[in-house]
């Protein structure tokens, strides 16, 4: 950890005043918490939850040659990707590790928007200076902030402000005026449920979040619900459940590997990647469902039923929503069946768990109806 | 009642502390969703863990206020640790820990004492 002082979002004065405990997250002092994290985990999943997601890291890549310089060091199809979606994807080394995982969108005719975690976002938008070439240009969005609005209520909220937001589906990418200003909106988020990302100028944020929080279905939301919610949901967190040491083989993100991309295995990292698609990893990301006692966090082991250790925790905690600990973790892939008994070590206590499939609570992201 | 600056109570009777987290403690600990106390028979040493309390977020030790031996840790927190949050300074005790010298009691601060140390914080 760095002693650089913390850096602020434009809503760090509206979290104060709304009494929100604050701590130190990638850099930027961040409300973990307003009334309390099972409330507000809880009120996501039934009404609307309002997070200040400002400390990530927004950009677009433009110019002629943006997408195929932006698909060098991503195993996403982008060039077939429609003006209008988004795709989540991988930022890759050269040995095929995850740099940073990721969400770029054609909101616009006018490149890729993108966008990165807060702890990593010095480390991409370098590694793009670097080594975007040609017409590509990196463009840091650093004077927008980002608020996502996640939960089954978070579309009639939003509805009210704009009736266009309700004509998008999950993954869907649009630029458009929203509360009289020029916004970047995506269906998405980062909790299981269904809702938006959208990125407003930063000298408009405080305004914003507080017209939002206007409507009685919507309250703010700390960073512990976030990753309580996200936990549930299966989604990994970078520099948690996957680094630059992990494959995306590994990290159980195969869905982010464009099936064109595979064929013509022309990223950054495809040699690993291709190999480990053949031959199979030597771990691989599990969930699982610790059956006694405490629960199990980062760093907690994995064994197999004879005690023999064969992993470890990458995250985990309690699970509001199932009432039981869950977790998520690397294994070898002999013991990545669903079903598998295993036990994790807690303390110096070893406890049964069992592989189970994520998501460990049902996403609900809104799909379209086909036309 | 006293008080320790990691934010234990004590409570002696006779020869036996009953001991807990603090409402402080308890209101900056937020939810607690698991209490793992300590067995009796258990020697514990004043400063070292001797039992943990967790939150969603994370896990945190407490520490034993005093030395001594456990005669009984609080059961009821296996099934009912938001009691640590409903009724920190009672219902939600610990531990009761038996200690040979209760003179090691002099040391902790009551509760006029506490409330100005938490202003510090």
């Amino acid at each position: 950890m760095s002693d650089e002082p913390l850096k602020t979002t434009p809503l760090n004065a509206n979290h104060r005043r709304r009494g929100a405990r604050m701590v130190g997250f990638g850099g930027y002092d961040m409300p973990v918490q307003y009334e309390g994290v099972l409330a507000e985990h809880r009120w996501t999943r039934e009404h609307a939850g309002l997070f200040d997601v400002s400390h990530m890291g927004q950009c677009k890549i433009t110019g002629a040659d943006a997408i195929a310089q932006f698909e060098r060091f991503v195993p996403g199809d982008y060039a077939i990707l429609k003006e209008g979606r988004q795709k989540y994807s991988l930022l890759l080394n050269e040995t095929g590790g995850i740099i940073d995982d990721l969400m770029a969108g054609k909101p616009d005719h006018d490149g890729l928007f993108v966008v990165v975690n807060a702890g990593n976002k010095d480390e991409d938008f370098a590694f793009w200076s670097a080594n975007l070439s040609g017409d590509a240009k990196l463009k840091i969005l650093d004077d927008r902030a980002l608020i996502a609005i996640q939960g089954p209520e978070a579309a009639e909220v939003m509805a009210a402000h704009e009736p266009l937001l309700a004509e998008m589906g999950f993954m869907d990418s649009a630029r458009l005026m929203l509360f009289g200003v020029d916004c970047y909106v995506s269906r998405s988020g980062y909790t299981g449920e269904d809702g938006y990302e959208i990125s407003v100028p930063a000298d408009q944020a405080d305004r914003i979040w507080d017209a939002i929080l206007e409507d009685a279905r919507v309250k703010p939301i700390g960073l512990g619900a976030r990753d309580s919610l996200r936990l549930e949901a299966g989604l990994p967190l970078h520099g948690h459940d996957i680094d630059p040491n992990t494959s995306p083989v590994e990290g159980a993100l195969t869905f982010a590997l464009s099936k064109s991309r595979k064929e013509r295995g022309d990223f950054n990292g495809a040699e690993r990647v291709l190999k480990e698609l053949a031959d199979g990893p030597s771990r691989v990301r599990v969930g699982l469902i610790v059956k006694e006692g405490a629960p199990a966090r980062e760093g907690a082991e994995i064994a197999d039923v004879d005690g023999n250790v064969i992993g470890k925790v990458t995250s985990g905690g309690p699970s509001p929503t199932l009432g039981r600990n869950i977790a998520m973790g690397y294994v070898p892939p002999v013991f990545s069946e669903l079903g598998t008994d295993l036990q994790v070590i807690v303390r110096g206590k070893a406890a049964p768990a069992e592989v189970v499939a994520m998501p460990f609570v049902a996403q609900r992201y809104y799909r379209k109806p086909k036309a | 009642m006293k008080f320790t600056k990691d934010h234990e109570w004590v409570r002696l009777e006779g020869d036996v502390v009953t001991v807990g987290i603090t409402s402080h403690a308890a209101e900056a600990l937020g939810d607690v969703v698991f209490v793992e106390v300590p067995e009796a028979g258990r020697q514990v040493v004043a400063g070292d863990s001797f039992a943990v309390v967790e939150s969603v977020k994370a896990a945190s030790d407490v520490y034993a206020p005093v030395t001594g031996e456990v005669v009984e840790g609080n059961g009821e927190l296996n099934g009912a640790p938001e009691t640590v949050n409903a009724d920190p300074q009672g219902a939600g005790w610990f531990a009761k820990i038996k200690v040979p010298d209760t003179a090691q009691l002099d040391g902790l601060m009551d509760q006029a004492a506490y409330d100005e140390y938490l202003k510090t914080l």
